[in-house]
């Protein structure tokens, strides 16, 4: 049963690729294909709330030997916001990519990239995980090329060397990691680090590993490449990335410290929060020189990483709650403000706000969906980046970790200063003269509208949801529910 | 061996990344594939060399404490089969990115035209 977060995405896939020629049995099928996706890591999710970490031997090669796959509350978590986000991009897509790129493969490579996506949620095995970063990486390398237009390409070239130059790091690690334990299974590793003496050299592959992850995850000072590159495929795929991609290398990072980091507390802790900070200020600060608004929103993807990550280094159960429930509020809103720029777009014919404006008057409905995910993620209540915000907020507070707490809130000042900026230029802004007046698609609009409900759910039942997240948090700061899991101890 | 091992490692990694800084976007790729094979190499040598006995057994006694370790050969067989993925696309994109701008330079990859 655990298997079948890869399994279904694979069939799903091939289905897609031999269908290549139909393209609204393409669009039909793939929306059907992320609902069922949905619904399954729901029944997931419900069942390891209900019955405790779920874990499986894969060819019953039985741990620490063979692979295992691992679902605990948080990867559970994960892959329910992953499959939804894919949902609403299912809807947007059809009325929004242009027909060459829909026929070029796009839809067979999102699921890759979902197949992807999944593994590395639910692996319990080092390796395995860089395996399954590939298979999402190269599903990316492709969709952000697909159409070759010469800004895409110039994106891509970025995007696929960083990508790889990570993927180095994160193998090198993996081998010196080996040669000094002996063991690629995460639980058992875990288990090893905390029974045996210290290892030599120990935090040196963790180092490589943490320069890997925050690659992926665009930590400061490696975070250059993704405003360079996200922005120049169709806002769709933005979206699906921003919404995704980033979002696995900050797992990953969660359940490497959780399971990995047993000896020099105090050096990570303040390692990871000092990177934080900087990472959460300068990409609001850079965000706030941009014109175009998929840059702004790129640069606050950065900025918000760092938010995540500051959960990460306050480590309470508290801290890592807020964050979790910060991510998954992150993965809605995020998407939600790209699909809503991507509206912005069809109906003026541009991203950059220069050429925008008077679209408050031209259209309210437009600027009601790009004001919820917006006022969301600048931290207005009762939206959830209010909510995420506070549980980090707090959980910092009472970790006494002041500093981190203090720089948090001031970059969501920052981030509502920039959201206002595209509001006031894109939507209050007297209209110029020669703006085009485009068709917006209706599928695409009630994708985003279907994305600013969840949205607004998300926030309602913050208080419900975080109890889920705590106990998540619970299963990240206790790593022995993990190992005990898959050692059967 | 693993002393000069070590050494042709760190000559792979001081090629890739000097290829990795030069202009010209096709030496990037080069650059790239030389990464890869350092990694490999890295791979192989910080899992420990056994030198004289290959990974599987031959059924003398007393033999399976002597065999290899066939997990990092399965690794490194992984890692190259990926690592030539990668590349093949990244030659592609590259050419794909010759064909529309009709340059090779880096300074063409900078958005301010």
């Amino acid at each position: 049963m655990l298997v079948l977060p890869i399994l279904l995405p694979l069939f799903f896939m091939v289905v897609l690729i031999f269908t290549r020629r139909w393209l609204a049995f393409q669009q039909h099928f793939s929306l059907l294909a992320t609902v069922i996706l949905t619904l399954f890591s729901v029944v997931l999710l419900i069942d390891v709330q209900q019955n405790g970490i779920a874990t499986m031997q894969v060819g019953s090669w039985i741990a620490p030997y063979g692979i295992t796959l691992v679902a605990d509350l948080l990867s559970a978590i994960m892959l329910v916001t992953v499959a939804f986000v894919a949902v609403v991009i299912m809807i947007y897509s059809p009325g929004f990519i242009d027909k060459g790129r829909q026929s070029a493969g796009y839809y067979p490579l999102v699921f890759g990239l979902l197949m992807g996506v999944n593994g590395a949620f639910i692996t319990g095995d080092i390796f395995n995980l860089y395996v399954w970063y590939e298979v999402m990486l190269t599903s990316s390398f492709v969709l952000i090329a697909l159409g070759g237009s010469a800004e895409q390409l110039r994106g891509s070239i970025k995007y696929v060397t960083i990508s790889f130059v990570a993927s180095i790091f994160f193998v090198a690690a993996i081998g010196i990691l080996y040669g000094l334990t002996g063991t690629l299974n995460m639980a058992d590793l875990a288990h090893k680090l905390r029974t045996t003496e210290s290892i030599p050299y120990i935090n040196g592959a963790l180092m490589l590993f943490f320069i890997a992850f925050s690659v992926k995850s665009a930590l400061f000072p490696f975070f250059f490449w993704l405003p360079a590159s996200y922005h120049t495929p169709p806002v769709a795929i933005t979206a699906l990335f921003a919404g995704t991609l980033t979002k696995v290398g900050v797992y990953t990072m969660f359940r490497f410290y959780s399971l990995f980091i047993v000896e020099n507390l105090i050096f990570w802790k303040t390692f990871i929060i000092v990177i934080a900070g900087l990472t959460m200020t300068i990409g609001v600060l850079m965000a706030a020189s941009q014109h175009d608004i998929r840059k702004i929103l790129s640069f606050h993807i950065i900025s918000q990483v760092g938010y995540m990550v500051m959960g990460l280094g306050i480590f309470t159960v508290s801290g890592i709650a807020g964050a979790i429930y910060f991510t998954v509020h992150n993965m809605l809103s995020k998407t939600n403000a790209f699909l809503a720029g991507g509206l912005v777009y069809q109906r003026s014919g541009s991203y950059d706000l220069k050429h925008l404006g008077g679209l408050y008057k031209a259209s309210p409905l437009l600027a009601l969906l790009f004001f919820i995910p917006a006022m969301s993620l600048a931290g207005i209540p009762p939206l959830p980046g209010f909510f995420g915000k506070f549980f980090l907020i707090k959980g910092g507070f009472e970790a006494s970790d002041y500093f981190i707490t203090g720089v948090a809130i001031l970059v969501g000042l920052f981030t509502l200063f920039s959201m206002v900026k595209i509001w006031n230029e894109a939507y209050w802004k007297k209209e110029p003269e020669e703006i085009k007046n485009g068709k917006v698609s209706r599928r695409a609009i009630a994708a985003t509208t279907l994305l600013a409900v969840a949205v607004i759910l998300l926030g309602v039942f913050a208080g419900p949801l975080s109890v889920i997240a705590i106990e998540a948090a619970n299963q990240v700061v206790f790593p022995e529910f993990y190992i005990n899991a898959v050692l059967g101890q | 061996m693993v002393f000069l091992l070590a050494i042709l490692v760190g000559v792979l990694y001081g090629a890739a990344v000097y290829l990795l800084l030069r202009r010209n976007i096709f030496k990037l790729v080069l650059g790239l594939i030389f990464l890869g094979h350092a990694t490999n190499l890295l791979l192989f040598v910080a899992s420990g060399l056994t030198s004289g006995f290959p990974a599987f057994l031959r059924n003398v006694p007393g033999e399976a404490a002597r065999m290899a370790d066939p997990l990092p050969q399965a690794l490194i067989l992984t890692a190259i089969v990926i690592g030539l993925g990668v590349t093949a696309f990244a030659l592609v994109l590259v050419y794909r990115f010759y064909s529309v701008t009709k340059t090779v330079d880096f300074d063409e990859l900078s958005e301010n035209e």
